[in-house]
This record gives structure tokens, C-alpha cells and sequence, in this order.
């Protein structure tokens, strides 16, 4: 079947892609001389001693090569290696870190996507009335706000004065599932909204614009004069054509969805893997850094591939080769 | 008439066994061919100096392929194409840059054929330019001369062609390709997209370039009586070979092959009652996909009157000149006897030349694929 | 419509594309023509102004700190806060927008913050524009293996996650401005590429550029004289929209403390410290944010006229702004608002596409 053959060739292409993310980034650390390194994991005050036996202990004595043969042979085992500043084992810090992250994502693409979407088709259906013009002016100040001013103005001016009021709507940091869906809920609902605006700006305008043209063209007018219903011509005909350029962005997206996400966990504290690897940095703790680069790869690869199907889905003029 | 190495006087352009395959690849990744698109297969001519051959052809023939082969603009498959005795058709890209002021290009679409951000001194001027003849104040001298040349007003110079009729873009276009004086002007469907009465300006236009430089015409288009009017041969190209082909009088007098009759029966004539006498042909089918060209003679699907041989054996393009208006062919011209007696020719030269076993006869009248209404309505109350 | 007001509004829609300059006849340009539809739209060029208005203050930035006698990075304990060491408010003490967490001025910071943010902004975008456009170009016109080579490159910083890169970067050699260069110009120049590419694929198609190959132009004309001229236009849309993004980039990676650091003032990192004040000093956060979001604005704006001003087809929507003013203010004169009705309701759904909003 040519799915199977064409998954096959993007899993592959796929690994390769990590594989190279991760190689570029693990030789990128080794810019900088073993020493500072040591050093600053060590602490300030350490003396050489002090020093050359953390050096020792992290393997960072070892020829370069052996140690990255050392990554490669645990990559391939799930073992992501030791933070240099806890000892844990970094994928235990993943996974304990994944779940707010897995949280933020999920529910922030969906919010996005249903308010981006539902917006600039009824936009492009009601086009220059109110509605339009005043979602128009949301969607251009949703696209010059950074996402950090967003959340904290949210923080600021919403969940401070109601917390202070001790209205506990909503709360910062992190509830899992497992807590309960109220407090879940509770914590996660500015995050996500944070991370769905600008988002959901963007695909406003996108698939506005593209409805719009797409209404625009000869054959929707025949669709109309053959006595279709306006939603059938809108629903079933105009917005599957819109749709498609919308899709490949979403793929394309998927990189700057990180960003965001590491910035929102940033703002709310939600001790996601994003917020990890920033601290990670100021730690120079390689390992660590090392795990989401990873994770954030393998992330995007399948991303894309679960967009290109959906794409492929869609419109019947792509094939899987 | 031509010798074997081409080296007549006359002929400025000879074009010899020319074959010019596209590939049409599939896959993904890693693509392959899976087929060729046959544009040009082994079409032989020559285009005398100071003389116009007209190329005629439905949309898919191959005439647009064949005139860039000569125009040096793609590479051919196979076979040869001789510029003034040189073969272009195997130069390097900087072997070939000189050569191009002698063949130039004039354009279907004057709409898009000039860049609509320049100005039209700036187009003309380009030849110029690039071939580093004329600068600064020399090179707008000749610029205007040359508009004034084709019937612009030179002070236009600064004027964008968005600024311009069709017609008058069209003479932007003959004026930057006669600016380097080329022997040879590809005419490509050059009045197609104009309006009747400024087609007959620009026809006149380049008649009287023609007598006062001495230039060859390379002139393509699918309306007969336009070729009618300014070929001196004319040659008629079916899916990537050449079907007829001879001195325009004689191929509209007498034309021979099947396809050219009916191309000819279908052109609009002015005069009604004209149009009432004449036998409309009307051909069967659609013309077949250049990827996969039908057997032996490419035209037989659709010939009103192919016989079997027609589908075995590709028809030779030789000369039919015995045949008189006599009621049928001569004896021994059937099925035992494909090749016939007649003299190979080359189109493009003196003889009328035919690609066909069964050439149609003086006083025949071809079968039609159906009545066409208009002859019918138009019977005498 | 009454037969007036129509043959009016015929007349408004022909331009007039000529003028006379001195003896010779001028052709009105491209350009022109685009400032002069620009010109008409007062959004534009209310978002122009802003916009210069920024630039000059950024670059005003030390003589605004040598007249409020407050230097950039100094703080000024006694006056800059109260007594529980606080920030002080807006137009105490003489600090015109108030102080900062350590007592510095935050108007002469915001103002500082504002030369880094234009500086990155504009400059990153001007060397990625060049990048792209190079590259698209090259990858557009040349086709076959470069052309899948280049594409299949773009595409990958495409959709590389920044973040990634800008960690593993910031922990190699240390946050500061030049990896915030660096990192924005190497991830906006795939975007304009992909779009540059993608006009060329098919600008190359037309005949102009055909002849141009038959006139014996060498691949390089071609690209400079034939296919640049026409991609100025979207190029400029997109370079004018990318700016913004880039301003916030930077400001993200300051933030995350990934950029610039203290005590050099950016927007960013201002946000990322007031976070930890806005309860008692909400001028720390409002100011700087509001700086960011204005101009952010005022560049995305101007980007959206820039573009409708290319379109041809705005002239349908100008001469009926036109019509419309001059038509309200006559019949409201006249008392009569029915002729109003006819010529609100113009342009259809595809004038409509891809504008403002």
C-alpha cells in the first residue's frame, strides 16, 4: 500500500532528522572549553581540585568521541544521560516535566484552532459587517502582542485582583488531571488562552483571507446558481479549498509552537520541559538541554507527517508518492 | 534545391531529421521517466533567405517545439538544426550568443511578452545591451529610429507598455527583435491575440520589413488565411510530424493531404454563399495524446480516408505530382503499393510534398464525420 | 445612482497616467502610483508617523537622558524610590514615567529599550530580506538540482523550532545581542525565501523573460532586469510585516533571558523584571509593554497598506471612499441621504481578500 510505503520513508527521514538535531546541538556544546563548564557546575568557590574531579565525574575528561558514542549508545536505549546539576536521570525529568507541556499543547491547539477557524469563516461569510470589523482589530492586535506581554497582563489584571479578592477562578502553576478536572481546568485556562491568541489571530486572518478568495472564484457562483443552499456551498465546497493553505502552515508552525510554549511556561510557572530547558541554560547543563532538543525534534517530525497525511486527506490532488 | 550537405545559397535555415522528445517523470522522490511526450518527430525543412515559410498546426502539433529548436532556445533530441551552414544544435550556451542576433523571436502574447515594470525604451534597447553594440545617447538614438521604424512615436520612449494597445505592443516586440538585424524572425502566432483590423497593420508592418531587410520569416499560427497571406511555402505539422507541405498557391489550390483539406474546409470564409458551396469536413475524434502517438500514419484515427496500410506504415513525404484530375489515383497506387513512385522532398523548398498513401485527388470530396447543420439549414427553401 | 454622481464616479476611477515633464512624456511608475494610493489612506500613514516618531526618540535616546539629568543604567536610590523601596509613579521626583525595580528612569530605558528593538528589528529584516530574496531567486530560476537542494533547506529552517536553537546557542556561548542577530536574521530569511522562490517559479514562466533568453541574456540579467523588478512589490509587503516579528523575537529571548541582559535595557527583559512588581508598580509593566505593542502595530499596519496600495483593485475601493465623503457631505448639505445607498455597497467579496482586517 503506498501509505505504509510513504510512512515509512517519512519515519526514516524523520529519524534522521533527529538524529542530526541532536548531533548538531551535542557538538554545539562543545564549543566552549570543558573547564568553564566544569566550573560553573562546580560552583564559584570550587577549587581546582574540586574542579578536575567534577570533570571526572561528569566523563567530560573523555575524548570527545567517546562520549558521544556514549550519548548515542543511550539515546538508542531511551537513556538520556545524568543532569549534570542533580544527578537525576534526564529522562525522569522528562517525564515527570512532559504531562504540563502535553497539557498546554494540546489544549491550547485546540482552543486556537476552533476560535481561529470559526472566526475567519463566519468573518469571510459576513464580510465588512461588524463582526468582521471588530474581529479584524482583535486579530491585529493579537498579532503584535509577544506572547509573554499576553500573559502577563493576563496575570496582572485578571488573576491578580480576583486572587487578591480571594476569587480563586483561577490559579498559577500546575494541576494535573489527576487532581481533578476543576483545578486542572483552573490552572490551565489563561495559559491556554495565552498561547491560543496570538495563534488563533493568525489563523483568523489566514483562513479569512483564504475563504475569501476562494468565494471570490467562478465555480462557487455556480454552486450558488445550481440553487445550493448558502451553508452547503460555504461548508462543503469553499471551506475544504480554504482549508489546505491553512494546513501547511499549521505544519510549518509547529516550530514556533515550541517557542511559545516554553515562553508561556515561563510566564505562568508551569514547570513544564520547556521552563526545564531554560533554566537548564543558565545551568549549562547539557544533558538536559539535550533531552527536549530530542523531544522537541521528534515532536515536529511527527507533526509534520500527521499534517502532510491530513493535508493529503483534504485535497485530492496530492498523492502519497 | 538542397544538396546533401546543406550548403545551398538560398537556404538560410535547414532543419534536418529534427526529434525533440519531453520527458514526463513520476514519483515522489525519486523520480523517473515513465513516458515521453513526442513534440517533434523527425520533421526535416528549410527557409529560404528573404522568403517566409509558414508553419500551420492545431494547439499540440509540435510547431511551438519546432520553432524554439530553431531559435536555438531548447535543445534538441535528436537530429540537427544549421544556421547559415553553422550546427547550432550542438553549441554550448557561450558558443551560442553570438548567433542569436541572427534569429530572433516575436511573440504570441503581447500582453505578457513584454516586462511590465520596464519601460519600453529600456526593452527595446536591450538587444543592444546585451550584445554590448550601442550605449548611452547612440543607444536611444537607435532606439527611437527603430520605433519610428515599426510605427511608434519615438517619444513614447519612457512609457510603460501598459500604456499601449496590443497592436502598438506587438511593434514594441518587432522592434526589439529587429534591433540587432537578424537574418531570421521567429514568428510565434504573432497576430493571434489581436483584434482582426490591427492584424492586417501589423502583417503589412512586416511585409515591408521584410522587402527593406531582406528577412527570413519563420511564421507560425493556425489561421490559414492569415499564412495564406504572407507565406511563401507553407508547411502543415499533424502531432509532431509535417503532413503537407509546399508553395502556398499551390498547397491552397490543390491541397493533398487529408488533414489539410479539412483544416481548410473549416476556415471561415467571408463570402456566405462561398462558405454555403464549400464542403465542410468535419473529422472524427480528438487529436490523440503527443505521449502515445497512434501507429503508422499519425493521422489514420481520424482520416475519413485511412485503409489499413494506414495504420502499419508511416507515410513517406514525397511528391504526388503525377497525380492530375483524373476521377482516382493511378493504377498500382493501392495497397500493394505503399511507397508509391513519387520523389522524396524536403518542405520548405519548391515541390509540394505530401505524407500520405492515399492522397486526396483534385475534384474529390472527402467523407465527414457528420452533416454539418449549417449546410443543411442553408438549402434553398 | 443618479446620472451625475455616476459619470462623477467614472470619472474618479480612469487615472490619469500621464503628466507632462518638461517636453517628454513621462510614464507614472509602479511606485508612484502605489505612494500616491498609500498616500489616501490615513491608517497608513497614521502608522507611518508613529513609526517615525519611534525612530527619532530611539535616537534621540541620550539627549532625552541628558535632559531629564537621568543616565540610562543609573540608579537613583533616594529619589527613584519610596520608602518601602519601591518604584516611584509616573511624574514624581521628575521621573516622567516613573521608575524601575532599582530606581532608574524608566522613560529614558524605555526609550534606550526602544534603539535595540528598532535596531534588531530593521536590520535583521534588511539582511534577511537580502538573504531570501538571493536565495529564492537563485533556487526559483535555476531550477532542478540547486533549485531541490535549496527548497528542501529553506523548508527545513522553516520549520526548525527557534527555541531549540536559540537554548542550545544562549548555553554555548552565553546570552547576548549578537545571538539574538544571528538567530532572528537566520530564521526570517527562509520565509521571504520560500515566498521569493515561489514568485520566481512562476514569473519565469512568462514570455518576457522567454524573449529575454532569446535575445541571448545571460541567466544573471535575467534575474535582475526581469524577474527583480517584479518581486520588489511583495518583497517590500513581506519586509515590512517581518519587522515586527523580529522586534518580538527579540523581546522573547530577552525575556526568557536569552538576549539581552541587565542592566542593558530591552523591552523584554524590562517585562520579564516587572512581572515580579506590577502589584505595586503597574507603570513598570503597562509602559515598556505599551511601547512594544505600538510599534509592533504601527509596522503591521503599514504593512497592510502597503500591500493594499499595490493592489490595483483598491482604486475601485478609493474612488468609492472618495465618493462617499464627497457625497455625504452634499447630501447631508442637500438633506437627502438616499443616494448614499448604492455606493456603500461597493467592491465584491474578491476585492475584498487579503485586505486590511
Amino acid at each position: 500500500m503506498a501509505i505504509v510505503g510513504y510512512l515509512i520513508r517519512r519515519l526514516l527521514t524523520g529519524i534522521i532528522v533527529v538524529w542530526l538535531v541532536a548531533t548538531i546541538t551535542f557538538f554545539l556544546f562543545f564549543a566552549r572549553p570543558v573547564y568553564t563548564v566544569a566550573r560553573q557546575v562546580a560552583g564559584h568557590a570550587a577549587t581546582p581540585q574540586v574542579i578536575q574531579e567534577a570533570i571526572n565525574n561528569l566523563g567530560l575528561n573523555q575524548p570527545i568521541m567517546t562520549q558521544y558514542w556514549h550519548f548515542l549508545n543511550g539515546l538508542v536505549h531511551g537513556n538520556l544521560g545524568y543532569s549534570y546539576y542533580t544527578g537525576e536521570s534526564v529522562d525522569m525529568m522528562l517525564k515527570q516535566d512532559l504531562p504540563p507541556t502535553i497539557s498546554l499543547v494540546i489544549g491550547g491547539m485546540v482552543i486556537w484552532l476552533i476560535v481561529g477557524l470559526s472566526v475567519g469563516i463566519i468573518s469571510a461569510t459576513r464580510a465588512r459587517s461588524v463582526f468582521d470589523r471588530v474581529s479584524s482589530v482583535g486579530v491585529l492586535i493579537g498579532l503584535s502582542m509577544p506572547a509573554f506581554v499576553i500573559g502577563e497582563l493576563l496575570i496582572g489584571y485578571v488573576f491578580q485582583p480576583l486572587y487578591s479578592h480571594n476569587i480563586h477562578i483561577f490559579d498559577t502553576g500546575y494541576a494535573g488531571i489527576t487532581s481533578g478536572i476543576g483545578p486542572f481546568l483552573q490552572h490551565m485556562i489563561l495559559p491556554w488562552i495565552t498561547l491560543a491568541a496570538i495563534q488563533a489571530a493568525v489563523y483568523t486572518r489566514l483562513s479569512r483571507g483564504q475563504l475569501l478568495e476562494v468565494l471570490g472564484e467562478d465555480y462557487i457562483r455556480t454552486a450558488r446558481a445550481k440553487g445550493l443552499s448558502e451553508r452547503t456551498v460555504v461548508f462543503k465546497h469553499a471551506v475544504r479549498a480554504a482549508l489546505t493553505p491553512v494546513l501547511s502552515q499549521l505544519g510549518v508552525d509547529m516550530g514556533q509552537l515550541l517557542g511559545g510554549v516554553v515562553v508561556v511556561e515561563a510566564v505562568f510557572g508551569l514547570g513544564g520541559i520547556g521552563q526545564i530547558s531554560v533554566e537548564a541554560v543558565d545551568q549549562d547543563n547539557l544533558p538536559v538541554i539535550l533531552g527536549f532538543v530530542i523531544l522537541a525534534a521528534i515532536f515536529v517530525v511527527i507533526a509534520n507527517i500527521v499534517v502532510d497525511l491530513l493535508y493529503a486527506a483534504l485535497d485530492p490532488r496530492v498523492r502519497i508518492t | 534545391m538542397a544538396t546533401a550537405n546543406g550548403t545551398d545559397d538560398n537556404v538560410l535555415v535547414r532543419v534536418e531529421n529534427v526529434v525533440k522528445h519531453f520527458p514526463v517523470k513520476a514519483g515522489g522522490f525519486f523520480r523517473h521517466t515513465v513516458g515521453q511526450v513526442h513534440a517533434v518527430d523527425d520533421v526535416s525543412l528549410v527557409i529560404e533567405r528573404g522568403k517566409t515559410l509558414g508553419l500551420v498546426g492545431e494547439t499540440g502539433s509540435g510547431k511551438s517545439t519546432l520553432a524554439r529548436c530553431v531559435a536555438g532556445l531548447i535543445p534538441v533530441t535528436a537530429g540537427k538544426v544549421f544556421l547559415n551552414g553553422t550546427n547550432i544544435s550542438e553549441l554550448s550556451r557561450g558558443a551560442m550568443r553570438p548567433l542569436r542576433r541572427e534569429v530572433q523571436m516575436i511573440f504570441q502574447d503581447p500582453y505578457s511578452s513584454l516586462n511590465p515594470r520596464r519601460r519600453v525604451g529600456a526593452i527595446i534597447g536591450d538587444p543592444f545591451a546585451i550584445h554590448k553594440t550601442a550605449t548611452g545617447a547612440e543607444r536611444k538614438r537607435m532606439v527611437q529610429e527603430l520605433m519610428e521604424r515599426v510605427g511608434l512615436n519615438p517619444e513614447h520612449f519612457n512609457r510603460f507598455p501598459a500604456e499601449f494597445s496590443g497592436g502598438q505592443r506587438q511593434r514594441i516586440g518587432v522592434a526589439r527583435a529587429l534591433a540587432l538585424r537578424p537574418k531570421l524572425i521567429i514568428c510565434d502566432e504573432p497576430v493571434s491575440a489581436l483584434d482582426v483590423s490591427i492584424q492586417a497593420q501589423v502583417l503589412n508592418l512586416l511585409a515591408d520589413l521584410q522587402t527593406e531587410y531582406g528577412l527570413s520569416y519563420l511564421f507560425i499560427a493556425h489561421d490559414l488565411e492569415v499564412v495564406r497571406h504572407v507565406s511563401d511555402k507553407v508547411a502543415v505539422m499533424y502531432l509532431g510530424r509535417i503532413g503537407e507541405a509546399a508553395p502556398a498557391d499551390s498547397l491552397y489550390r490543390q491541397p493533398r493531404h487529408p488533414y489539410t483539406v479539412a483544416l481548410l474546409s473549416a476556415a471561415p470564409a467571408a463570402d456566405p454563399d462561398a462558405a454555403a458551396a464549400r464542403q465542410r469536413v468535419i473529422l472524427a475524434g480528438d487529436v490523440p495524446s503527443p505521449i502515445d502517438p497512434p501507429a503508422g500514419c499519425r493521422f489514420h484515427p481520424r482520416c475519413p480516408k485511412a485503409q489499413e496500410i494506414c495504420g502499419r506504415v508511416e507515410p513517406p513525404l514525397v511528391t504526388h505530382d503525377d497525380l492530375g484530375p483524373a476521377a482516382g489515383p493511378p493504377a498500382g497506387w493501392g495497397p500493394a503499393d505503399p511507397a508509391g513512385a513519387g520523389v522524396p522532398g524536403i518542405p520548405g523548398g519548391e515541390t509540394h510534398v505530401t505524407a500520405c498513401h492515399f492522397p486526396v485527388v483534385p475534384g474529390e470530396t472527402l467523407a465527414s464525420a457528420r452533416t454539418p447543420a449549417i449546410a443543411a439549414e442553408r438549402e434553398p427553401a | 445612482m443618479s446620472i451625475q454622481s455616476e459619470l462623477e464616479f467614472d470619472a474618479h476611477l480612469t487615472e490619469e497616467a500621464q503628466q507632462q515633464v518638461g517636453g517628454q512624456v513621462q510614464g507614472r511608475t509602479q511606485w508612484q502610483l502605489t505612494w500616491r494610493r498609500l498616500r489616501s489612506d490615513r491608517v497608513s500613514m497614521i502608522a507611518l508617523a508613529v513609526i517615525v516618531i519611534m525612530v527619532l526618540l530611539a535616537i534621540l535616546a541620550p539627549a532625552v537622558a541628558g535632559l531629564t539629568h537621568h543616565s540610562v543604567n543609573m540608579a537613583y536610590p533616594v529619589q527613584g524610590e519610596n520608602e518601602d523601596g519601591n518604584p516611584v509613579g509616573p511624574g514624581v521626583n521628575g521621573f516622567i514615567l516613573g521608575t524601575d525595580s532599582t530606581g532608574r528612569d524608566l522613560l529614558v530605558r524605555v526609550l534606550y529599550g526602544a534603539r535595540i528593538s528598532l535596531f534588531v528589528g530593521i536590520f535583521t529584516t534588511l539582511i534577511a530580506t537580502v538573504l531570501g530574496v538571493s536565495i529564492g531567486l537563485i533556487a526559483g530560476y535555476f531550477g532542478g538540482v540547486i533549485d531541490t537542494l535549496l527548497a528542501r533547506f529553506t523548508d527545513a529552517v522553516l520549520a526548525f523550532p527557534y527555541i531549540v536553537l536559540a537554548l542550545a546557542l544562549a548555553a554555548v556561548y552565553g546570552p547576548s545581542l549578537t545571538i539574538i542577530v544571528v538567530m532572528i536574521t537566520f530564521f526570517s530569511w527562509a520565509g521571504i525565501a520560500r515566498i521569493v522562490r515561489g514568485q520566481t517559479l512562476s514569473i519565469k514562466e512568462k514570455e518576457y523573460v522567454e524573449a529575454a533568453r532569446s535575445l541571448g541574456a545571460g541567466p544573471f540579467r535575467i534575474m535582475f532586469f526581469d524577474i527583480l523588478p517584479n518581486l520588489l512589490a511583495p518583497v517590500l509587503v513581506i519586509a515590512t510585516l517581518y519587522i515586527p516579528n523580529a522586534v518580538v523575537f527579540e523581546a522573547t529571548l530577552s525575556y526568557l533571558g536569552l538576549g539581552v541582559q541587565a542592566p542593558t535595557p530591552s523591552w523584554g527583559n524590562m517585562l520579564s523584571d516587572a512581572q515580579n512588581f506590577y502589584q505595586v508598580a503597574w507603570w513598570y509593566l503597562v509602559f515598556p509593554a505599551a511601547a512594544l505593542l505600538i510599534t509592533t502595530l504601527a509596522f503591521n499596519l503599514l504593512g497592510d497598506g502597503i500591500r493594499d496600495a499595490m493592489d490595483p483593485r483598491t482604486e475601485k475601493l478609493i474612488a468609492a471612499r472618495r465618493l462617499r465623503r464627497r457625497l455625504t457631505r452634499r447630501t447631508i448639505n442637500k438633506g437627502n441621504k438616499e443616494a448614499l445607498g448604492g455606493v456603500v455597497a461597493g467592491g465584491t467579496a474578491a476585492d475584498e481578500s487579503g485586505k486590511r482586517g
